[in-house]
């Protein structure tokens, strides 16, 4: 079966849309400026793209392959999530310090809540009780309480935390650190960190060790994490938290997505404009294909 | 939604000689507060003062260039600002405190009295003689004093003081980073053509000393002696145009000219007439600079637009320094959960400090003079070139200590 997959292009201002069977581009969207985070609904039929300098979501109807609504989402939105209903989001507004809370049918803003700098990388908990944002300046990852719509917890981690994600069974979060060049593993009854994961590579200078991106596999065993200027996607185990592999991809991967079925794994390369393709079995990359200016997020469909 | 942040911690009066610490609750080091409660408790307060002279200084020469009043201190304010964002998660304040000295005015005493009750933190806006005076103060002995402005190298070499943290980058710093770059470009033949102050001789000194670093040739080096009159009168520019032509003259073969200006007599008139058709770098033309209001990577454009919302224009270098040291500190006092001057300087010097200043990379003091090591943007007049250090120029520890002064080159001690 194929899958269809969505990459934001930072630079180019547009969707790639690329058969994963053909690995062809299927279709270039034009979207608003500076496009980041991308995301798919739950039910398929929507692709979210927070298009930072239009100060706008741009909604992608899937059957149409085109922009067919926009959501108001406040100032510089960066990332977002939503929840596994498919009808809050939960967006990071970077340059306002601030998470917007929007009911995605009606474009309503529900709530807002004023958490650090530079909130960037969103994640609502498997049962949707809990969404996590971390702020890149204020190095934190904010625990919001989806029903109250309040802070409950608020986790210093490592310098520039990126990117949050939940393990499938809800009882960790694990929150990359750019700068730090760390992954912090946070238990979600505690909301304390129960370990912090480091990378090294022979060759590659420590400072160049820094994670983004992450996705976990399909059965949860494996965490891909994105180490942006090192050119590579570490393989980590989530039982013993120790890196198996790390992949040589593009450059600057930046986020990525998993193939539905769990066999692909797809990472955006943000300074050499391709895709790199990754078998999840045999942890190799296949193949990289070309896409947009500056790729930036991934999301699929299938 | 694009107000100006809330500036209710760094409004003062200018005259300030309470305590310069205040602990007023104990914080816990990592505690994941709640931004509710940590409102109703008494926060553990952190006191930075900046300390600046409005110094008499010539109009610059491009008059696109603004006359500015506020530059640092609206860094210094903004980093406040992003402090307290942080700092309410966790039960911690920091407050700013604004004593600007006339140019006239007596910087020491000021500084004795931001001292008198012990150690302070002080963010230092002074050229290096009230720079050194301050610091020298037996009540500075246990001060942290942040230099944002000096750039002379003696306050890091022969000069250098246990109690000064630089966070601008020295005159070393700056031409190894263009040195780099052009040796990368492999335009290695540099015509050297400098002013007469004793600080454009510095910065020669220092092109000189990483030409035999890095590689490059100097092929000659001439003094302009720029006549200060009306620099903006009607026929200015005709003059101009037949004198640098001039002044750049039988040089020999040469791929750039390096012009040194460090106060900015004459460099902005030499692009482009030059005798021979040469691109023109140094402290005019392609610049070295900590900071650039056209750098957009690793986040620098979220700053450049926090920045403009909250001071209303770009920002500056001297802004950004200003902007880091505070930052610095926050970080310090975030991270080592502590607020006593002391533990903080500690922690600064520790391995465990690294500052995020949308430069790629974590920066942290070097030990043997504290000089902030971090990478050095290479610009034009409107867009980034690039960024040093450059590609294929290695260090054991640190990419970031091939730029200036590397430990064992080092002429700073301690006291």
């Amino acid at each position: 079966m194929a899958t269809t997959i969505f990459v934001s292009n930072e630079q180019g201002n547009t969707v790639t849309v690329i058969d994963s069977k053909t690995l062809k581009t299927v279709k270039t969207i034009p979207v608003s400026r500076r496009p980041r985070g991308i995301i798919m609904n739950p039910n398929y039929k929507e692709v979210y793209v927070a298009a930072g300098d239009g100060d706008t979501i741009d909604v992608i109807d899937t059957s149409k392959l085109a922009v067919t609504r926009h959501l108001d989402s406040g100032p510089d939105p960066e990332l977002m999530a939503v929840d596994h209903k498919g009808q809050r989001m939960y967006i990071a507004n970077e340059d306002d310090s601030q998470v917007t809370i929007m009911d995605i049918k009606s474009g309503r803003v529900l709530g807002t809540i004023a958490v650090g700098v530079e909130p960037e990388g969103m994640a609502v908990s498997p049962d949707d009780k809990y969404t996590v944002a971390t702020s890149e300046s204020t190095s934190m990852a904010h625990v919001i309480d989806n029903a109250s719509m309040k802070l409950i917890a608020n986790v210093l981690v490592d310098t520039r935390p990126r990117e949050a994600k939940f393990t499938a069974d809800g009882s960790q979060v694990w929150v990359s650190s750019e700068v730090g060049g760390t992954i912090a593993v946070i238990d979600t009854k505690t909301w304390k960190i129960i370990k912090k994961i480091g990378f090294a590579v022979p060759g590659v200078r420590p400072e160049e060790l820094q994670p983004v991106g992450m996705q976990f596999s399909k059965d949860g065993k494996l965490l891909f994490a994105a180490l942006g200027p090192a050119n590579r996607v570490a393989v980590i185990d989530t039982k013993t938290y120790e890196v198996k592999k790390y992949i040589l991809v593009g450059q600057r991967p930046w986020h990525m997505a998993l193939d539905p079925d769990g066999t692909k794994l797809y990472v955006a390369n943000g300074l050499t404009n391709d895709l790199t393709i990754i078998d999840v079995a045999s942890l190799e990359a296949l193949k990289s294909v070309p896409v947009g200016r500056l790729p930036w997020g991934v999301a699929v469909m299938p | 939604m694009r107000s100006k942040p809330n500036l209710a911690f760094c409004q003062r009066p200018a005259v300030y000689a309470g305590l310069s610490l205040v602990l007023v609750a104990l914080l816990s080091a990592g505690a994941a507060g709640d931004a509710a409660t940590a409102a109703s408790a008494a926060a553990a307060t952190v006191r930075v003062t900046y300390l600046g002279k409005a110094y008499d200084e010539p109009p610059p020469l491009s008059l696109m260039q603004k006359v500015l009043t506020d530059e640092g201190l609206e860094g210094a304010r903004l980093a406040i600002h992003d402090d307290n964002q942080t700092g309410r998660f966790l039960n911690l304040k920091f407050v700013l405190d604004e004593d600007v000295v006339p140019a006239g005015g007596d910087v020491v005493a000021k500084a004795k009295q931001i001292l008198a009750n012990g150690p302070a933190i002080i963010v230092a806006d002074l050229k290096a003689p009230d720079l050194l005076a301050v610091a020298d103060l037996p009540e500075a002995k246990n001060a942290i004093i942040f230099n944002i402005r000096s750039s002379d190298e003696r306050l890091r070499q022969a000069d250098c003081r246990a109690n000064v943290f630089h966070i601008i980058p020295d005159w070393a710093m700056r031409a190894d980073a263009l040195a780099q770059y052009l040796i990368w470009k492999k335009w290695n033949r540099w015509f050297v053509l400098k002013g007469t102050l004793p600080s454009d001789n510095e910065y020669v000194a220092a092109v000189e000393r990483a030409a035999g670093r890095f590689g490059g040739k100097i092929v000659d080096e001439k003094t302009y002696k720029f006549s200060t009159g009306a620099a903006r009168s009607d026929t200015g520019y005709q003059q101009i145009q037949t004198q640098m032509p001039e002044a750049t003259e039988g040089a020999g073969s040469y791929d750039v000219v390096w012009v040194a200006d460090t106060d900015q007599a004459f460099g902005e008139y030499v692009p482009y007439r030059t005798y021979d058709p040469k691109p023109v770098v140094g402290t005019q033309g392609l610049i070295a600079v900590a900071w650039h209001p056209s750098y957009e990577q690793y986040a620098g454009m979220q700053l450049h637009d926090a920045f403009e919302r909250f001071a209303k224009r770009d920002m500056t270098e001297r802004d950004y320094t200003a902007w880091l040291a505070v930052r610095a500190i926050g970080e310090a006092a975030i991270r080592s959960g502590k607020t006593d001057v002391k533990a903080l300087r500690d922690y600064l010097l520790s391995d465990a400090f690294t500052v995020a200043g949308d430069k790629g990379v974590g920066m942290s003091f070097r030990s043997w003079d504290h000089q902030l090591r971090q990478p050095i943007l290479i610009a034009g007049p409107r867009a980034v070139v690039s960024i040093s250090p450059q590609q294929g120029f290695l260090h054991p520890k640190f990419l970031t200590d091939t730029l200036g002064y590397d430990q064992p080159e080092s002429k700073c001690k301690f006291h």
